[in-house]
């Protein structure tokens, strides 16, 4: 009796050792991650990094371009992602939640949230850049807003579905018609998770590469024209570690610690911004 | 029915008129912004329908040219314009079992770690660290895996792991040297950090959703916590705990970047994990842009519709699983 109980405890004792080592396991490699990103790439932190071109190989240069290029992608994504992700989620909480459309739609958003992203940029390829004939920045924000829509979809479903139904009745019950309804009431009280839905968007594209390498491609000369090629961080940072001169994967570094510090605050921003909407 | 009696005819129609005008002019707009919306949730399905038939137009000529050959031929030759498909495949699936097989243990014990042993103050920080290795980049961990993570495989583990299974029959071929350094087995070692956060982010998820009164009258038997966890939480769990981890599955069959960085990009399949492969996403990855011929295009995106197929499989099982737990649990 007494060996069984002591043989019990001591199962229990080293499974939950386990998990404690499990969890040390897992918080390691954040640290570990983020520190060597801020060792290698701290460094090479300067103003030059912002306001100078990429050099070739061997010359001093910066990373504007591609921070440029980053930017006007990820804000025509937005631009273009968001109204569609907002109103498919409205009419999936609104119009029609019992429909067989919106379980469809769901499913098929829910597929589209976790496909692969480098499938997305064949996509685009086949549709856009084919056709034209060339890469283009507007390729590569068209894969990206294919990247948004089911993220800013999923948020706005969700939030809209946690507004209480008694505001939509009150809504009804003054004579306010349903589209009235949505946009003055139902939007404005699931705001806060509407904008956490867009922060996490942002945050998924900016770190986005794969749809990026055959659609806009890259682009050495700092061109901001979006029917042409365009440079974009994670792409430069992919052909710069790639490559085999040293000042060039310094630079590689250098962005990684702005995109990954960039996409680190934006999801922590998102978080807390949820979680003030949860309580209010 | 007494303003008309008041006032007269005329002041009322135009009321009547302008008050009507006004209820179909809201009319519409409902009308229009429903159709609106309506669209927008189409548009989801058609951005669906569109990447499954550019793939499938996209793949034609090379499945018209290699037929099923395509899925077993091992040969991938730009010279000759002969392509199979078999070593990205098997790459594919053979760096998602490492990874998997790494992470669902580990991801089941943080899991088990933040809902039934972590003092309740440090649940939401613990947590949200972990989630925060998802929103990592993936070309973070591809750049972070070439110049720290594979050097150090290279200098310390593999010489180890050659050193220590070279005798014994059928894992001296797994683990056959030169220790390279980047590889089948490195892959799957950052694939499974990069798909820990999202195992343990739904079985946590589902575990918090047993009702505590299960848990309470086992532990009122005398049960001890692991007792508990085994023979309670994860039987209620089950079909939730499949779903995540068909997630991190389909996360970990698409991945690309990180993968292609440190696979080493050989189009061979080696009976050694230490070996470089390669994997269809890392393939695309840097062939695509070098493609140079319809049919070599072609065979990439061949390639991509093969890929998308696969995870679309495991994405759905995985939908229709947490689907089935978020009925039972409610």
């Amino acid at each position: 009796m007494d060996r069984l109980y002591a043989a019990r405890r001591r199962r229990n004792a080293i499974t939950m050792a386990l998990s404690v080592g499990a969890t040390l396991f897992g918080l390691g490699w954040l640290v570990l991650i983020l520190g060597v990103l801020l060792y290698e790439g701290f460094s090479g932190l300067s103003l030059k990094v912002f306001t100078e071109m990429t050099p070739p190989p061997g010359a001093d240069g910066g990373l504007l371009n591609p921070i440029v290029g980053s930017l006007m992608l990820t804000v025509i994504a937005v631009l273009i992602g968001t109204p569609l992700g907002i109103l498919a989620g409205t009419y999936m909480a609104e119009y029609g939640r019992h429909d067989r459309l919106t379980s469809v739609v769901r499913f098929i958003n829910d597929i589209l949230l976790s496909a692969p992203s480098i499938v997305i940029g064949l996509f685009i390829y086949e549709l856009m850049v084919a056709p034209m004939g060339h890469f283009s920045g507007w390729a590569g924000a068209v894969a990206l807003a294919v990247i948004v829509v089911p993220v800013v979809v999923r948020t706005t479903e969700d939030m809209l579905m946690l507004v209480p139904d008694t505001l939509r009745e009150a809504a009804a019950s003054i004579g306010l018609p349903r589209a009235l309804m949505i946009t003055r009431i139902a939007y404005r009280a699931a705001k806060a998770g509407m904008i956490t839905g867009v922060l996490l968007a942002i945050a998924r594209i900016s770190g986005e590469t794969a749809p990026l390498l055959f659609t806009a491609l890259n682009n050495q000369f700092g061109s901001v024209n979006l029917n042409a090629p365009i440079a974009s961080l994670p792409v430069v940072i992919f052909q710069f570690a790639l490559s085999p001169y040293a000042d060039w994967q310094k630079l590689a570094w250098t962005g990684a610690l702005i995109i990954t510090f960039t996409v680190l605050a934006l999801s922590i921003g998102a978080r807390a911004l949820s979680a003030s909407g949860k309580q209010s | 029915m007494v303003d008309v009696a008041l006032h007269g005819g005329a002041a009322v129609t135009a009321e009547v008129e302008s008050r009507s005008r006004v209820l179909g002019r809201l009319r519409l707009t409902d009308a229009a912004f429903r159709n609106l919306t309506r669209a927008a949730a189409l548009a989801v399905l058609a951005i669906l329908g569109g990447v499954m038939l550019s793939l499938v137009s996209g793949a034609l000529p090379a499945l018209r040219e290699f037929g099923f050959n395509f899925l077993i031929e091992e040969r991938w030759n730009p010279v000759t314009e002969k392509f199979g498909a078999i070593a990205p495949i098997y790459g594919t699936v053979v760096t998602s079992f490492i990874a998997m097989l790494i992470a669902v243990p580990v991801g089941l014990m943080i899991a088990m770690f933040l809902t039934e042993l972590c003092p309740m103050r440090l649940r939401r920080p613990i947590g949200i660290a972990i989630e925060l290795l998802a929103g990592i980049p993936s070309i973070i961990y591809g750049i972070w895996g070439l110049f720290v993570f594979a050097p150090f495989l290279q200098q310390y583990v593999q010489p180890a792991l050659i050193a220590a299974f070279g005798e014994i029959p059928i894992l001296s071929t797994l683990f056959a040297g030169p220790p390279y350094g980047i590889g089948v087995l490195t892959a799957g070692l950052i694939l499974a950090i990069m798909v820990l956060p999202f195992i343990t982010s739904i079985s946590r998820d589902v575990f918090d959703a047993v009702p505590p009164m299960l848990k309470e009258s086992a532990y009122g038997l005398g049960c001890t916590t692991w007792e508990v966890i085994r023979y309670v939480v994860l039987p209620y769990t089950r079909v939730g705990v499949i779903g995540g981890i068909m997630l991190g599955l389909g996360r970990a069959l698409g991945e690309t970047m990180a993968v292609t960085f440190v696979i080493g990009n050989a189009h061979k399949i080696s009976g050694s994990i230490l070996a470089p492969g390669t994997t269809i996403s890392a393939t695309i990855a840097n062939e695509f842009t070098e493609a140079v011929g319809d049919l070599y295009t072609s065979a990439l995106i061949a390639l991509g519709l093969i890929l998308f197929v696969i995870t679309f499989i495991v994405l759905a099982f995985a939908r229709y699983m947490l689907l089935r737990i978020e009925k039972r649990i409610g």
